[in-house]
């Protein structure tokens, strides 16, 4: 099933056609990785699906229903979230916070004004489980500014999961940390991800995290799609390889 | 919490037997500074917790302190309850309109926004002779507190000294620790951690499914009718409103008493409230420059202890445990 | 209504009104755009709106005050209008001191700060004019008794009052001139649009800043000269005159040149027109325009985004 699909999908920047005409779909289930060099599209297309940019043109659908024109608010109740490239957290919150005020968010709690946050025991309990299922839970009470980068990362991650979201879009959640780190922190990721059954659109750099995590492969260039497939397609295609891959994946 | 009630008790305490233990006119003072620390909760909401600085908030102030004077005018009203209902209604009308318009923007755009509404409201003080007597301002009375059941005990032979230094502060404290407490509960309540994510990041909290600009709206509105609520205790303690207190300088010493106590703090904005108030009653008896000294105070505030006095105290303290 | 109407049918229906009245207004608007056009180049360049320009302002119609009540009897004719500029000057050198002292350390702070210093420092120079030259407005009508008046379309008019306006004319074409003609002004234009950028590019920042400064500062001073002669050297002047340059620059847009003069055109109309056919709103109605310019085009009406 298709849970999200793009229809000629524009967003230009002056002459820049950053996102350009593009027909882009997500199936309920999978973990899509969408590559591409810098400045191909990738983190403009996340950033106008998720509704922080308005499009020039086209449609975006999403469980079937025409999403182009509403608001992030109405996104995320329709289920989409996403994290940052670069880390956007509640920096003078602690931990716990920054995951229950997603929760108190989805349970339609944060208009509250006269409830003590601390004594809502099932967001408190909620919001350990998924620093828990992130292994962020010992710094629970540490506010996120003081976090290391590879915490960040993973807490940014936990900010979006928090949502419960149906789509979850990860803008490179390995940037910026050594190499060391990348994979415990994806392994982390998608095991929640795959257990959870959420649906995930994955930005990324590296080769080896791409080919390894994911079951399909989206390719943008120059703001449109170059290729779309399994893993080992897009191994063996070769106007990828030449223009994306070449120097990156030993043959 | 009861970490924090083993400083809480005594200072209620304290406040309580104060009127025994204090002259009238210092007692007074004090009155004068919890009713500016209420204004600053109020105001702090704005700038502590949601990251924006309202340059406007006399407006709230002076709608919160001219409400009762208007009951008095018109309707010859008596009642402390009125005029508190009276001044929150008031100021919640213009903080929901001014609020409204003043969230489209942050930064410095909002606070000259809050800035000229609020000198819209002085200049109408000031113009409109028919209805505020202008620059001669309105007297309001002594009003009767609780429908008349918090009499004193002296009856008719009380003074206005008296009144001012004995019950009404008493009736000044009650409100002061009921905003304490309900303010208290608010920046800990879900609504609270909102407006913070608002303050930390306001991109990512849209993205936690806050809406910004409608949570900013709340948080005017409430921040409003603190400080509202404020304007109304303190017409009474003050016998007369004048334009003075809507003008955008009142609107700076709201600012510079919630920096001065600290505003990163919860409590902050309350000990610079009183702090102020003091240094602001001795230095005007001390000297006719005393905008001088004040000033002066500010900017060394500004460049060399920016968290303000409780800030400071606390990194002092921090380091002083870390030495020993 | 009908009255506001009646008022301006007057109003326009006689030569003579009309023209006092224009002149009015150009005069006002002169000595608005003095004050805002510091105010907009300092936000333009710094990024920082600095709430004690308007006792700047104070200070040189104060300076000003003072130097022409020690020289008239001595000094003569027009030598006077000499001191016109010494105001000017002297508020220059206080914001050439200012800048590097207070201001520089703030920078890289939140903008808060920025607002809150130069509130303190509105504080402090309005009771260093308080105790200099005392609770008293400081007077002085020598120049406009000097140069007389004249007639202008049967509207008898001040002189001096017609100098102040082409004194904000030349001021506002100086200006002008200035960041548009001449290097230094590319280098703060280069500056107010990318301070990074041009700091890459060997740009002494430091400099610039101090520079921007002390002109904002000596344009407030020069409006605070020109307008002592006439309505003398008040406490309280500089914070009411601050809170109209506000409403100028708002509706020009805050730091565009070009706005600050439609600006004060536009309040000065407004002004003119409020104190003749609506002086209850008059203030409410100029605050109200900010407010409502700031909601529908926050640029201001010729400013950048």
């Amino acid at each position: 099933m298709r849970l999200l699909e793009t229809q000629r999908l524009k967003k230009y920047f002056g002459d820049t056609h950053a996102v350009d005409e593009v027909d882009f779909s997500v199936t309920q289930g999978e973990v899509l990785a969408l590559i591409g060099a810098n400045g191909a599209g990738k983190t403009t297309l996340v950033n106008v699906v998720s509704g922080l940019l308005p499009p020039d043109g086209g449609k975006i659908h999403f469980q079937g229903i025409d999403v182009t024109h509403q608001s992030i608010h109405q996104r995320i109740e329709a289920g989409i979230a996403r994290s940052f490239q670069l880390v956007n957290l509640f920096d003078q919150l602690t931990c716990l916070d920054n995951i229950a005020l997603p929760i108190f968010s989805r349970e339609k709690k944060t208009r509250r004004l006269m409830a003590l946050a601390d004594k809502d025991r099932a967001v408190r309990e909620e919001a350990m489980e998924v620093l828990q299922q992130f292994g962020l839970a010992p710094k629970a009470a540490m506010v996120a500014g003081g976090l290391a980068q590879g915490e960040r990362k993973l807490l940014d991650v936990a900010v979006a999961y928090a949502l419960r979201p149906r789509l979850l879009f990860l803008d490179e959640p390995t940037s910026g940390v050594s190499t060391r780190e990348k994979a415990p922190i994806m392994d982390i990721i998608t095991s929640i991800v795959r257990s959870g059954k959420i649906t995930a659109v994955v930005i990324e750099h590296d080769m080896d995290v791409v080919f390894t995590y994911s079951d399909r492969i989206v390719v943008m260039h120059e703001g449109k799609i170059l290729a779309d497939g399994s893993p080992d397609e897009i191994r063996r295609n070769e106007q990828v390889t030449t223009t994306l891959l070449g120097t990156t994946v030993a043959p | 919490m009861t970490r924090n009630l083993r400083y809480l008790i005594p200072i209620a305490l304290l406040l309580v037997i104060l009127p025994y233990a204090l002259p009238p006119y210092q007692t007074i003072l004090f009155s004068y500074g919890l009713i500016f620390a209420i204004a600053a909760l109020g105001f702090n909401l704005l700038l502590g917790y949601t990251g924006l600085l309202s340059f406007g908030h006399s407006a709230y102030f002076g709608v919160g302190a001219y409400a009762p004077a208007f009951l008095v005018k018109y309707f010859g009203a008596g009642s402390m309850e009125l005029f508190l209902l009276a001044g929150i209604f008031f100021t919640a009308v213009v903080s929901a309109v001014f609020g409204f318009i003043c969230v489209r923007y942050t930064r410095i755009f909002f606070a000259i926004l809050a800035l000229a509404l609020s000198q819209v409201l002085w200049s109408l003080a000031l113009k409109l002779f028919w209805l505020t007597n202008g620059t001669d301002g309105l007297r309001v009375p002594t009003p009767t507190l609780l429908g008349g059941l918090a009499s004193d005990v002296l009856g008719s032979a009380e003074t206005k000294l008296d009144f001012l230094s004995h019950r009404y502060y008493y009736y000044v404290l009650a409100v002061f620790f009921l905003c304490v407490a309900v303010m208290w509960v608010i920046v800990n309540s879900p609504f609270g951690k909102a407006l913070q994510a608002i303050r930390d990041n306001e991109t990512r909290a849209e993205f936690v499914g806050v809406q910004v600009r409608r949570y900013r709206w709340i948080a005017f509105l409430v921040s409003g009718v603190f400080t509202g609520l404020a304007g109304s205790l303190w017409v009474v303690l003050n016998g007369l409103v004048t334009p003075d207190i809507l003008y955008w300088t009142f609107s700076g010493e709201i600012v510079f008493l919630t920096v001065l106590g600290g505003f990163r703090t919860f409590a902050g904005p309350i000990l610079g409230a009183v702090v102020f108030n003091f240094l602001k009653a001795y230095a005007v008896g001390f000297t006719v420059y005393w905008q001088f000294l004040l000033g002066a105070v500010l900017v060394v505030i500004v460049l060399s202890m920016p968290t303000g006095i409780l800030g400071t105290a606390n990194t002092i303290w921090l380091r002083l445990r870390r030495a020993a | 209504m009908t009255a506001f109407v009646q008022c301006l049918g007057f109003t326009l229906s006689s030569a003579d009104i009309l023209t006092a009245q224009i002149l009015n207004s150009l005069f006002y608007a002169s000595i608005l755009f003095l004050i805002a056009s510091g105010l907009t180049l300092v936000y333009g360049v710094m990024r920082i709106v600095n709430l004690a320009h308007g006792n700047l302002f104070a200070l040189g119609a104060y300076v000003t005050g003072w130097a022409l009540g020690h020289a008239v009897g001595w000094v003569s004719g027009p030598l006077l209008f000499a001191l016109l500029l010494a105001g000017a000057i002297a508020v220059a050198a206080v914001g050439a001191v200012l800048e590097p002292t207070l201001l520089r350390p703030l920078y890289k702070r939140a903008e808060e700060y920025q607002l809150l210093i130069t509130f303190g420092l509105l504080l402090v120079l309005e009771d260093m004019m308080h105790w200099l030259w005392g609770p008293h407005p400081l007077t002085s009508g020598a120049l406009p008794d000097l140069v007389g008046s004249a007639t202008i379309f049967g509207a008898t008019y001040p002189n001096y009052n017609i100098l102040v306006i082409a004194v904000g004319f030349a001021a506002a074409v100086g200006l002008w001139a200035f960041v548009y003609k001449t290097r230094f002004g590319v280098i703060l234009r280069a500056t107010s649009q990318n301070m990074r950028m041009a700091s890459a590019l060997g740009v002494n920042v430091k400099r610039v800043y101090v520079q921007a400064f002390t002109i904002g500062c000596f344009m407030a001073g020069l409006g605070g000269a020109v307008i002592m002669p006439i309505s003398g050297a008040v406490l309280g002047m500089g914070i009411e005159a601050l809170i109209l340059a506000f409403v100028v620059v708002v509706v020009g847009g805050l730091g565009s040149l070009e706005g600050a003069l439609i600006g004060a055109i536009i309040v000065g109309l407004v002004r003119t027109l409020g104190i003749m056919c609506f002086p209850e709103i008059e203030l409410a109605v100029l605050y109200l325009i900010a407010a409502v310019v700031l909601l529908v085009r926050p640029e201001g009406l010729f400013g950048r985004a």
